[in-house]
C-alpha cells in the first residue's frame, strides 16, 4: 500500500473511532435503565428471600413426624395438620375431576366448535375474562348461598371444593384456549383435508398437540386454588377438625389452618403455622415444578 | 429468462395420433391409458361458470375448466389469480374458510359435488390435497401416514398400508428405520413427501397439489416432481404452482389464470386459457397467457 493510500486509511480509521464514541453518552443511558432493571428484579426476589427466610426459620423445627400424623388440638405440643393435608389433597382431586374436565371441554368448544362473530358467544367470552376478576370473597358468597344454603349441601369438603373449581374455571379456559389456539392452522387443515371430521381432527391431533400448554395452566390454576382461603372461610371450612375429612364431612384445608393457628395466642402455634406454611409452599411449589417440567418436557416448534 | 426454453422438447418416439405427444415425458414412461390423446380420456373434473366469494367480495368467476383423468393438470398464474382458490374448490376446502361461497357447477364424475346431499367428509376421502407448507402431524412418522386410514375405518393390514404410501411417495427407503421417530424431525422436503403418504394412504381418486415446492430447495423440488410423474399412473393430479418451468416439466395440461380489474377497481381472478402444456408455452391462443409465459407480464 501506498504512504497516500495509508494515510486515506488512517483518516477513515479516525472517523470510524470518532463516530463510534459518540455513542457513549447513548451507553450512559443503557446503562442506568439497565440498573434501574436489576434493582426491579433484585427488590422483587430480596423480599421473596426474607419471607421464605423467615418462615424456614420458625417452622422447620416445627416440621416432624407429628405435623402429619396429628390432628389439630388446643395443646401445640400435640396439635398436627394431618386432617387439613388430607382435605387439600381431597380438595385437589376434586378439582381435577370436576373443574379440569368442563374448562377443557368450554376450551375446546370456544376455539374450535363455536361460530364465529356470533353475539351470544362473544357475550360467553367476555363474561368468562370477567369472572377471572371476580375477588374470590364473592365467589364464596356464591357458595353459601347456591351450594351451601340453595341446595343444601350444608358446610361440607364437597361444597368447598365445587366453588375453588367455579373459581378456578376461568383460568384453566383462558390456558386452554391458548394452548389450543397456538396448534397451527395447518395441522387442523392437514386433517381435514384427509376426510377426517372436524370432531377427529381435535380429539386426534389438536387436543393432543395442546396437552402440555392445557396441563400446565390446570397446574397453575389448581395450585392457586390450593393456596385460597377466603371463599373457603366464607362456605364454612371448620377450622378445628380433628378426624380424617371426607367429601360429605365438615372439614378445614392447609390456608386456613394456617390462617386459626396464627391467630393463636401461644407462641408455639406461631412455629406450627410456618411449618404449615412449608408444607403448603412444598406442595405448591412441587406442583409448578411439575407444570414447569411438563410445558419444557412436550414443548413444540411449529 | 424465456421459460419456453426449459421445457422439454416433445419425445422423438411420441406418435403423432396423439396430437403432437406430450411434452413431458415419452410414452413409454406412460401407462396404457396415456396412449388416449388428452381430450379423450375420463373427465374428472367438469367445471362449469365456476366462482368464489369471500364475505361477498368476488375473488373468482366464471371458470370453464376440464380435468382429465391419469394427467398432471397444472394452474399458473400471476399471484392474487384465484388459482388456489379454485382448486380449493374441487375438494370443498373452501367450505372451511368462514365467509367462502362457491358458484357455479363442479361436477366430479358426472356428480355434482356441491349438491346438498354431498357430504364433504366423503368428497376429501376421494379428492386428497397437498399444501404449501409441508403440515405433518406432530407425531411419529408411521402416525402421520396411518391418520387417514385410522379415521376412515381402514384398520385392516395397516401396516402394509403405510409402507405402501411411503413406497410410493418414494420416502420408504429415508424413514423405514425410523418410522416411529417424529415427522417434524424430517427436512423440508421428505415433510412435503411424508405428507404426499399421507393423501396416498386414503386411497385417493385425485390428488391436489397446492404450490407443494414453493417451500423446498431444488433438490426436494425435482424429487416431488418426478414423483407427480409417478402418481398420474394410478391418480389424477392438480398442481398449482407459481413457477412456469415447473408446469412445463410436469404438467400434460396446463391453465392459465389472470387478473381482472373490474370498473369498480375490484381485482377479481378468471381463467385465461388452458389447454396441453406445449400448446401454453409455445403457442398459446390468447395475447395474455404470451405475455405471462414469456414473462412479460407477472
Amino acid at each position: 500500500m501506498n504512504t497516500a493510500g495509508r494515510i486515506a486509511g488512517e483518516r477513515a480509521g479516525v472517523a470510524v473511532r470518532e463516530s463510534l464514541a459518540g455513542r457513549r453518552n447513548r451507553s450512559v443511558a443503557a446503562g442506568v435503565f439497565l440498573g434501574y432493571l436489576l434493582l426491579s428484579t433484585v427488590v422483587g426476589l430480596v423480599a421473596l428471600a426474607v419471607l421464605l427466610a423467615t418462615i424456614l426459620h420458625d417452622g422447620l423445627p416445627y416440621v416432624d413426624a407429628m405435623l402429619f400424623t396429628n390432628s389439630p388440638s388446643a395443646d401445640p405440643e400435640r396439635a398436627g395438620a394431618r386432617p387439613a393435608i388430607i382435605a387439600s389433597i381431597l380438595v385437589a382431586v376434586v378439582l381435577i375431576a370436576t373443574a379440569l374436565p368442563i374448562a377443557v371441554g368450554t376450551a375446546v368448544y370456544l376455539e374450535e366448535f363455536a361460530p364465529k362473530g356470533n353475539r351470544l358467544i362473544d357475550l360467553i367470552e367476555l363474561n368468562i375474562q370477567n369472572l377471572a376478576a371476580v375477588p374470590s370473597i364473592i365467589f364464596g358468597i356464591l357458595g353459601l348461598a347456591f351450594l351451601v344454603r340453595g341446595i343444601d349441601l350444608g358446610p361440607v369438603l364437597l361444597a368447598g371444593a365445587l366453588i375453588l373449581g367455579l373459581q378456578m374455571l376461568p383460568t384453566v379456559i383462558i390456558a386452554s384456549r391458548e394452548a389450543l389456539r397456538a396448534v397451527p392452522d395447518s395441522v387442523r387443515q392437514g386433517g381435514m383435508a384427509l376426510g377426517a371430521t372436524r370432531w377427529q381432527v381435535v380429539w386426534r391431533e389438536v387436543l393432543p398437540a395442546a396437552i402440555p400448554g392445557i396441563a400446565t395452566g390446570s397446574i397453575l390454576g389448581m395450585s392457586r386454588a390450593i393456596g385460597e382461603t377466603a371463599p373457603l372461610l366464607m362456605v364454612g371450612a371448620a377450622t378445628f377438625v380433628s378426624f380424617n375429612p371426607g367429601l360429605l364431612t365438615q372439614y378445614t384445608v392447609l390456608p386456613i389452618l394456617i390462617f386459626q393457628w396464627i391467630k393463636l395466642p401461644q407462641e408455639m402455634f406461631q412455629g406450627l403455622a410456618a411449618a404449615a406454611i412449608i408444607v403448603l409452599l412444598v406442595i405448591l411449589v412441587a406442583m409448578n415444578g411439575f407444570a414447569i417440567w411438563m410445558r419444557n418436557r412436550y414443548e413444540r416448534k411449529w | 429468462m424465456d421459460p419456453t426454453s426449459e421445457t422439454p422438447p416433445a419425445a422423438p418416439s411420441s406418435p403423432v395420433a396423439t396430437g403432437g405427444g406430450l411434452a413431458t415425458l415419452s410414452v413409454e414412461d406412460r401407462p396404457a391409458a396415456d396412449a388416449l390423446p388428452l381430450d379423450q380420456r375420463e373427465v374428472v373434473f367438469d367445471c362449469e361458470g365456476v366462482g368464489v366469494r369471500y364475505d361477498g367480495k368476488r375473488a373468482l368467476r366464471d371458470v370453464d375448466l376440464r380435468i382429465h383423468a391419469n394427467a398432471v393438470t397444472a394452474l399458473i398464474g400471476p399471484s392474487g389469480c384465484g388459482k388456489s382458490t379454485f382448486i380449493r374448490c374441487l375438494n370443498r376446502m373452501n367450505d372451511l374458510i368462514p365467509g367462502a361461497s362457491v358458484d357455479g357447477a363442479v361436477a366430479y364424475h358426472g356428480e355434482n359435488l356441491y349438491h346438498p346431499q354431498v357430504d364433504p367428509i366423503e368428497v376429501r376421502k376421494r379428492i386428497g390435497m397437498v399444501f404449501q407448507k409441508p403440515n405433518p402431524f406432530p407425531k411419529s412418522i408411521y402416525d402421520n401416514v396411518a391418520f387417514g386410514p385410522r379415521v376412515l375405518g381402514m384398520k385392516d393390514q395397516l401396516d402394509d398400508r403405510v409402507e405402501q404410501a411411503l413406497r410410493r411417495a418414494v420416502l420408504w427407503d429415508e424413514v423405514k428405520d425410523r418410522l416411529k421417530e417424529g415427522a417434524l424431525g424430517l427436512s423440508g422436503g421428505q415433510q412435503q413427501r411424508l405428507c404426499i403418504a399421507r393423501a396416498l394412504a386414503v386411497e385417493p381418486d385425485v390428488i391436489l397439489m397446492d404450490e407443494p415446492c414453493s417451500a423446498l430447495d431444488p433438490i426436494s423440488t425435482s424429487a416431488i416432481e418426478d414423483l407427480m410423474l409417478s402418481l398420474t399412473n394410478e391418480y389424477t393430479v392438480v398442481i398449482v404452482t407459481h413457477n412456469m418451468q415447473q408446469a412445463a416439466r410436469v404438467a400434460d395440461m396446463t391453465a392459465f389464470f389472470s387478473v381482472d380489474q373490474g370498473e369498480t377497481g375490484a381485482r377479481c381472478g378468471v381463467l385465461v386459457e388452458v389447454d396441453r402444456t406445449d400448446k401454453i408455452f409455445t403457442n398459446p391462443a390468447h395475447e395474455r397467457t404470451e405475455a405471462y409465459v414469456t414473462g412479460r407480464f407477472g
